[in-house]
């Protein structure tokens, strides 16, 4: 895991004293809420329906025990000891008081985490792999790169004050489970003929009101110049971006006006310039970074000693339905022999997504440090991950889960959904989100239904901002305001995944008492078409299309 | 408006050509862009030097061939949030831009530093106690993490330098 040095400690308490005294001219009435407002964006705070909200990013998802306990105490003393994981490796707080903040933000940096350019019209956390350094089939770890761009997008002094927000995701595996296509620039991690590590960058990509996949604007830069490149395109962005209309204003917005040949010119020209000068990152910068990202100390197993580990937990399997259960869909191949991966869905039937009590944080902490050589990871889709978990410990560490609640079985599974906050807490909202996901986790409970139907997701957003990632939901649900009626539009067939798609528009929309039925009946007409067991949701959608669900969907109508 | 320079008034021997006005042979105004393109030729005959002010839209690229004719570029910040400027700076500095370059429109005081890192000599504004002002936004971080045309190392440079190599571990 990366650990700051002395230069990261120094920044980050630096900033917190600087917002402390960004906080105090703001109380003293020196800065207008205006003036204030981009400031405090920029520390991830926000004005939220009922009060303000803060964000703190967890860069490329990844922590460790010491910093999650702090997160923990957080929760209890500034939040209802809640915290609440969005769909962009942030932890959100609600309620906490403005004059605590530079508190907060103290207690954050203590065990190297702050709040940084987790909102505002600024470079926001880098996002990554979930998995990234657990599997095989890595090209090499994601979380390096992301690392550099997080310290050189930090108080950028040319780009904070960009047209609009900025994402990254990285990913390092062909597999995409980061979403690189949904995001302002997305990177894939590859090698060239020659074994060089690079990237493939993506620019364009995004969500909101006018979802786009993402183009290559270059098929491979090499990892020294990787700043160099991406700092060409934020700067023909902050050039370019349109600044007239907000709605207008993402980069995905100008790579479409424009066409991704010019922008590509544009971008190549300006890199031309900056190649080779002081954004070349030192080789030994990276093996630096890198080596936070080495293996951990895996322990080996022996043939023999892998077939007796295997053998008991088959016995387990056998003796309790429940960790089977548990061992289907939470359970995935790890690279090193004797190890997996253990995802704990923070989805609960019938509860909160990406809600967890501090109580339930201290747990996860305990079994990071107990059973995952100290390394935990958020990921986009609100659940956690314990990445390095060994085996022969996977029934002890299931039992502590399920003990508290968080050993619930449907990784991949229809209840294991996306859904933003919604009109329960997010200002923005135009529909509440929480409760549909509650009802549609209840109503399709029942396990043995939720393994017929498969791989299956749902992601529903509470409005257009599409922070529930909708369009990219095998099912996508959104929430909108008719004449003062909550209803959701659905959308089907998005992914967010290598083969990216945006997902589209089955009809009009249903009310706040017909969305779960209709749900039900898209599910239910999948099951009758699918030409097998095997064939995904996802697979069938693409061979029929719209049609199929749209007749019964509004046949009755 | 008064024209400081790290935080402290100087005095400011440059006005602003109205819209509907036309600029003479070293008059010491500064230009818009477009009235810099209409009287271009003109005004190069002699051998004084002009100034020019940029606006959000303004293409950079357009002063490229006359930059040694150009003593002062004020950069326009219509609003605090609209960053364009910073990145103006930037490719002034690096075409080769030697004159005082300014900045001009709504900037508060956390933007300071960004100014100085970009490459900005010179700030408009008529805020009281910009000097004070100055010298804290100035000074409230001492790292930073990107190379920015300034004297300021990025910390993967520093870290790696002789002499910060101890310091860092
Ligand atoms: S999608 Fe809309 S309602 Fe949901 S969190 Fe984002 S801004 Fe709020």
């Amino acid at each position: 895991m990366y650990r700051y040095d002395e230069f990261d400690h120094a920044f980050v308490r630096q900033r917190a004293n600087q917002f402390k005294g960004q906080v105090a001219r703001r109380l003293s009435g020196e800065l207008t809420e205006d003036e204030f407002k981009p400031l405090r964006l920029m520390n991830g705070l926000y004005l939220q329906l009922h009060a303000y909200m803060l964000r703190v990013t967890i860069p490329y998802g990844t922590m460790s025990s010491r910093q999650l306990r702090q997160l923990a105490i957080i929760g209890r003393k500034y939040d209802k000891g809640y915290g609440h994981f969005t769909t962009r490796q942030n932890i959100q707080f609600n309620w906490p008081k403005l004059e605590d903040v530079p508190q907060i933000l103290e207690d954050l940096a203590a065990v190297e985490m702050h709040a940084i350019q987790s909102s505002g019209n600024c470079i926001r956390n880098v996002t990554s792999d979930h998995y990234a350094g657990a599997i095989a089939t890595e090209v090499s770890d994601p979380r390096i790169h992301s690392e550099v761009i997080r310290q050189w997008s930090s108080l950028h002094p040319e780009f904070s004050f960009l047209p609009r927000k900025f994402k990254f995701a990285v990913t390092g595996d062909a597999t995409d489970r980061a979403a690189v296509k949904f995001h302002d620039i997305g990177i894939i991690i590859k090698k060239n003929d020659a074994g060089e590590v690079g990237g493939e960058i993506l620019v364009g990509g995004g969500m909101g009101r006018t979802p786009m996949i993402g183009k290559t604007i270059r098929d491979f830069v090499p990892e020294r110049d990787l700043l160099a490149y991406v700092e060409a395109i934020l700067r023909v962005y902050n050039l370019y971006g349109r600044r007239d209309n907000k709605y207008k204003a993402r980069i995905k917005i100008l790579v479409h006006e424009r066409g991704i040949e010019e922008i590509r010119e544009k971008v190549e020209a300006e890199f031309a310039q900056i190649q080779g000068s002081s954004l070349t990152v030192p080789q030994e910068e990276l093996d630096r970074i890198a080596a936070y990202f080495a293996d951990p100390d895996f322990e080996a197993f022996d043939a023999e000693a892998l077939e007796a580990i295997n053998r008991e937990l088959e016995v387990r399997k056998f003796e309790n339905r429940d960790f089977a259960a548990w061992m289907k869909t939470n359970v995935k191949p790890h690279k090193q022999a004797g190890y997996a991966i253990a995802d704990i869905t923070l989805k609960g039937i019938g509860e909160t997504a990406g809600d967890i009590t501090s109580d339930q944080m201290d747990v996860v902490a305990d079994l990071t440090e107990q059973f995952s050589l100290d390394e935990m990871r958020a990921s986009h889709e609100q659940n956690l991950i314990l990445p390095h978990v060994k085996q022969a410990d996977l029934f002890e560490l299931w039992s502590a889960l399920n003990s508290h609640g968080l050993g619930t079985p449907n990784s991949g599974l229809i209840t294991d959904m996306i859904v933003c906050p919604g009109m329960d807490y997010c200002a923005l909202a135009t529909a509440r989100s929480i409760p549909i996901g509650q009802e549609i986790s209840r109503r399709f409970a029942d396990l043995e239904r939720q393994y017929d139907i498969g791989g299956m997701k749902i992601k529903m957003s509470g409005c257009i901002n599409a922070c529930g990632h909708h369009h990219a939901g095998h099912i996508g649900i959104l929430g909108v305001d008719r004449r003062g009626e909550e209803v959701y539009q659905i959308t089907l067939g998005g992914s967010g995944d290598e083969t990216a798609s945006v997902g589209a528009r089955v009809g009009p929309a249903f009310t706040a008492d017909e969305v779960v039925d209709a749900i039900e009946t898209i599910v239910n007409t999948y099951l009758d078409l699918r030409e097998s067991p095997e064939e995904t949701f996802l697979s069938a959608y693409r061979r029929v299309g719209l049609d199929p669900f749209k007749e019964k969907l509004y046949a009755a109508a | 408006m008064p024209l400081h320079k790290n935080g402290v008034q100087i005095e400011d021997s440059w006005t602003y050509l109205g819209e509907e006005e036309s600029p003479t042979l070293g008059d010491r105004t500064i230009l818009s862009l477009d009235q810099w393109k209409q009287n271009r030729e003109q005004l190069l005959e002699g051998n004084h030097s002009y100034g020019i002010v940029l606006a959000p839209l303004d293409e950079v690229e357009e002063l490229r061939d006359d930059l040694d004719r150009i003593a002062v570029i004020a950069v326009t910040f219509p609003t605090f949030a609209n960053g364009t400027g910073f990145s103006q700076a930037q490719l002034l500095r690096r075409m080769g831009f030697k004159g005082e370059l300014r900045a001009r429109g709504h900037i508060i005081q956390d933007q300071y530093m960004y100014l100085d890192r970009c490459g900005f000599d010179t700030l408009e504004t008529d805020k009281e106690n910009v000097v004070e002002a100055w010298k804290e936004a100035l000074s409230e971080m001492t790292v930073f993490g990107q190379p920015s045309g300034d004297d300021r190392q990025p910390a993967y440079l520093a870290r790696h330098a002789k002499g910060n190599k101890a310091a860092a571990e």
